[in-house]
């Protein structure tokens, strides 16, 4: 909807968490942040990464939700649980692959990023792709991420043998097509597909 | 008298900080209602001055929301500019003005505060003469303020006595640009940042202080740039570097020399552009004749090769551009380090191009805009030179006085807290400064306000220095009062004023103004509203550097900013500098300095052998007089650590956590250890921007540039060792 695209790029992060700070003041969830970030080693490194719900095409947590209470709208975008059905059972914190879901404990809830689902659908930009100010998180047409970024984004994910497609891109190098960081996908054991490489 | 009359934890337990996380009306309630409007204006803090529109309801500030149409930070905030609406409807917030008894402050009337200040103000003049009242001010005033600050010194108390607390930011490279470029301001638009081939980032955590720029640093990389981070530590940025200079604290000065050493060497200089529009090439040449990179790189701890490749990028591009923080700038050759930054850009031929020049990275809010219009000691509006009597007679006559009546320059504001400390000062009144915490040496800084006879303040929050007033005079957040500030690109912009102040709290201008007329000369601030000062500041600037006189608050909002000079109202403003190298001097030519390698004030040796250096966090800002108050910053980063190198913490035994001593040749304080291999293995790093016993500004020292009077807070000598049980 409205030509925008959410692409998410660790390599330009500075670990700002102005992304966390702005989640929390978005309508739909007032005051608690959506945003996964880590710092990913920091004894050994500054390096930094922050991310949303990857809003996967065809949802693990939506499948595994016992109370359907996960649903994915027609512009894609996967919605937060509902109030009135998430019965807190964790299922979908569980088998999410990426570790999105976050149990809240004071609203006996699951929530996660929806991606400012009262800013986007309405065709403004969420909360933390516009204050981003690394574009690290960044809500744009894919016209100009490709006229301005030398990487390349990707949707494509490899988790074991589960192969996921998302709307959200990762940005990846060049000639990447797929992103895997597991070897077992790229031992060819004749039964399932490899994850693609860029050799 | 300037004691607290309370302990420093009782009235911290009634002033705070305290900490302010929600909105008001709370997440859930009030705050969800629909703002009456929204208002476009410009973050509180740092010089980066973001664009954003303020969401504002029944007089309060409930929230925020992005103004994406603001060419410079489209959008994009930091974290403390998204918080930063948390300061408004704060439980610390001072309602009323507040006078010292033995019981503590007592909230008065303006009338009683007002009068008492007079009253002491003239007492000390009348009995010690003019000088012994100084004002300080500070760089995150808009202009107007700023502004009237230093006329209200000057004509309002005829004191010499005024200076700011952007000393502590911006005058390094203030000095520097002045003398070598004949202006104090960045040369070059922001957007020329993301149109560069090569940028080397020296002394700048960006990603920390400067966040936005971030987003210009690496669209210049997304098309191809090279980037050179020079830093005692792994910023930020550094992790797309593509080279990264690990400069030991207060060597800077050496690299740099040894980068020109190598152009020169090589026949990378510009010869052509250094003869027509530069004078004194042959004095910078012999200076760094002799600063091989072998010998820099003993200095430095960076290697030769590192040195000769930075040297050769930047000289064999044309768009190379240079940029420069505290980290070059808070040394006692703090002055020389820019100028040498100038001088490569001058010698490459890397200046008023697109995507070429070299940039100062200022740091407090209206940290140009502040210094611009007379708060500094030695400067009238304009930029003008407090000295220069052409100057003083134009100003004057703005003003209705006789030139005779402008006290000369006086003492800048570590001069000032000297003056104090010895008992020349006796009386003080100021606003936007928290030097207790920003100062060097606090204690020092305690033991003078201690002196004072008479100490008077105008702030929203109770900061620490505040704690030791006479009296207090509720004043006003950015947001309170209208004006325009200029960000760190030179663009004059507008701050709006979105709500009023409450209750009692009154507007800053208006408080000096009434101040003023009670000293009698109420026929000099006849001011009823900001508009009237900043038309009376256009004419003071007029003909001057910073020339002001063809901007005004519509033109500004029309064109979303107005870089200055900008000398008649058709005049487009001047986003770039120098460009066909004609340079702000009188022959139009810029000038290359010599360049003299000193020793450094507080050096190390066997007792003190590691390098301290202090900075910055990007949830907090200055002395966190406002941001120590916002919930969501301090639980960002709730207390200052040491971050030390594992290499030096395990000839201690230091692990993560552990609480250490720190010791210099000041004072002792205590905090818990970061063991990272993200700064250089002989020097450690504390931010600065807590008060008390977690303060590293006990622990500096109050070395001062000789020229730019710039405390060395980036290198003092210590020693660490783990807290002992």
């Amino acid at each position: 909807m409205f030509g925008m695209e959410f692409y998410v790029d660790p390599s330009r992060c500075i670990g700002c968490q102005s992304c966390l700070k702005a989640c929390e003041e978005c309508e739909t969830h007032r005051g608690v942040s959506m945003i996964n970030f880590d710092f990913v080693d920091r004894a050994d490194s500054i390096a930094t990464a922050a991310y949303v719900c990857w809003h996967c095409d065809n949802p693990t947590c939506a499948q595994v939700c016992p109370a359907d209470a996960i649903k994915k709208y027609e512009d894609g975008i996967v919605g937060s649980s509902l109030k009135p059905r998430c019965i807190a059972c964790s299922n979908c914190v569980l088998a999410c692959p990426f570790g999105i879901p976050k149990l809240v404990p004071e609203y006996e809830q699951m929530m996660k990023c929806d991606m400012c689902y009262d800013r986007t659908s309405v065709g403004k930009r969420p909360m933390c792709a516009t204050v981003c100010p690394s574009q690290a998180l960044s809500y744009v047409t894919p016209e100009t991420i490709a006229a301005t970024r030398r990487e390349k984004p990707v949707n494509t994910f490899w988790f074991g043998e589960q192969k996921i497609t998302t709307k959200v891109f990762m940005m990846a190098p060049a000639a990447t097509d797929a992103i895997s960081i597991d070897v077992a996908d790229y031992i060819w054991e004749g039964e399932h597909e490899l994850a693609p490489q860029a050799f | 008298m300037a004691k607290t009359p309370l302990p420093v934890a009782e009235l911290t337990s009634r002033y705070g900080p305290h900490l302010n996380y929600t909105p008001p009306g709370g997440w859930q309630d009030e705050s969800r209602n629909a703002a009456e409007k929204l208002v476009k204006t410009h973050c509180c803090f740092c010089g980066q001055q973001c664009g954003i529109q303020l969401k504002v309801r029944e007089n309060r500030v409930i929230g925020f929301e992005p103004w994406e149409d603001f060419p410079f930070n489209r959008g994009m905030l930091c974290p403390k500019g998204v918080k930063r609406y948390l300061q408004g409807n704060h439980p610390d917030r001072l309602l009323s003005p507040l006078l010292r008894t033995e019981h503590g402050f007592q909230p008065s009337t303006w009338d009683e505060a007002l009068d008492f200040t007079a009253r002491r103000l003239r007492e000390i003049q009348d009995k010690y003469g003019k000088d012994a009242v100084a004002v300080y001010g500070g760089a995150s005033l808009t202009t107007e303020k700023a502004y009237l600050m230093g006329k209200f010194a000057r004509v309002g108390l005829g004191t010499r006595h005024i200076d700011y607390n952007g000393r502590l930011c911006m005058v390094s490279a203030g000095v520097a640009y002045k003398g070598v470029f004949g202006v104090d301001r960045s040369p070059n638009p922001w957007s020329d940042i993301a149109k560069a081939e090569v940028v080397m980032v020296i002394g700048g955590n960006i990603g920390e202080c400067a966040p936005i720029t971030t987003d210009y640093i690496w669209r210049a990389r997304d098309h191809g740039a090279r980037l050179i981070v020079a830093d005692p530590r792994f910023t930020p940025i550094a992790r797309n570097a593509d080279l990264y200079l690990p400069v030991r604290p207060g060597t800077d000065l050496a690299m740099l020399m040894a980068m020109l050493h190598v152009i020169i060497r090589d026949g990378l200089a510009d010869r052509e552009f250094i003869a027509a529009h530069t004078t004194g090439f042959e004095t910078t040449a012999a200076s760094v004749a002799e600063w091989t990179p072998e010998r820099a790189a003993e200095i430095s701890g960076v290697a030769p090769e590192a040195i000769e490749r930075a040297a050769h990028w930047i000289a064999e591009s044309r768009r190379s551009m240079l940029m420069h923080a505290r980290g070059l700038e808070h040394q006692s050759k703090g002055v020389e380090n820019c100028e040498a930054v100038a001088a490569i850009a001058l010698a490459t031929g890397n200046i008023g191009r697109e995507g070429a020049g070299c940039v100062m990275i200022t740091g407090q809010g209206n940290g140009q805009g502040g210094r611009e219009h007379g708060q500094k000691c030695d400067q009238l509006p304009g930029q003008r030179s407090l000295s220069d009597p052409a100057a003083r007679e134009y100003v004057a006559g703005v003003w209705g006085i006789a030139p005779d009546e402008l006290p000369a320059p006086g003492y800048s504001a570590v001069e000032i807290m000297n003056a104090i400390h010895r008992g020349e000062i006796k009386g003080l009144l100021s606003i936007c400064f928290n030097p207790l915490v920003s100062l060097p040496d606090a204690n020092f800084t305690r033991e003078a306000l201690e002196r004072l006879e008479f100490f008077g303040v105008i702030d929203f929050f109770l900061s620490e220095t505040a704690m030791h007033a006479d009296v207090v005079l509720a004043g006003s957040l950015q947001e309170e009062e209208e004006g325009v500030t200029a960000n760190v690109e030179a663009r004059v912009i507008h701050i709006q004023k979105a709500v009023e102040p409450p209750a009692n709290a009154r507007r800053d201008s208006e408080i000096i103004c009434d101040l003023a007329r009670r000293l009698g000369r109420e026929r000099y601030f006849p001011f009823r509203e900001p508009r009237e000062i900043f038309d009376e500041l256009r004419l003071a600037s007029r003909g001057g550097i910073a020339d002001y006189y063809g901007i005004t608050y519509e033109r500004i909002d029309r064109e979303k900013g107005v870089f200055w000079p900008c000398p008649s109202s058709d005049h487009p403003g001047t986003p770039r500098l120098f460009e066909n190298g004609k340079f702000f001097h009188a022959d139009g030519k810029a000038r290359f300095m010599k360049l003299e390698w000193r020793d450094g004030g507080d050096p190390v040796d066997a007792e003190f052998p590691v390098y301290l250096t202090t900075g910055r966090v990007v949830s907090q800002y200055l002395s966190g007089t406002q941001t120590r108050r916002i919930g969501a910053l301090v639980d960002q980063y709730p207390e200052p650590k040491l971050e030390i190198h594992p290499r030096l913490a395990a000839q201690f035994g230091i692990q993560t956590g552990d609480r250490v001593t720190i010791t210099t040749r000041r004072a002792s304080i205590t905090l818990p250890a970061m063991v990272v291999r993200t700064i250089r293995p002989d020097t450690v790093f504390i931010p600065y921007h807590w008060p008390g016993g977690r303060s590293a500004n006990l622990l500096t020292h109050r070395t001062l540039d000789p020229r730019s009077k710039i405390p060395e807070f980036k290198v003092s000598a210590c020693r660490v060792a783990r807290e002992s049980a």
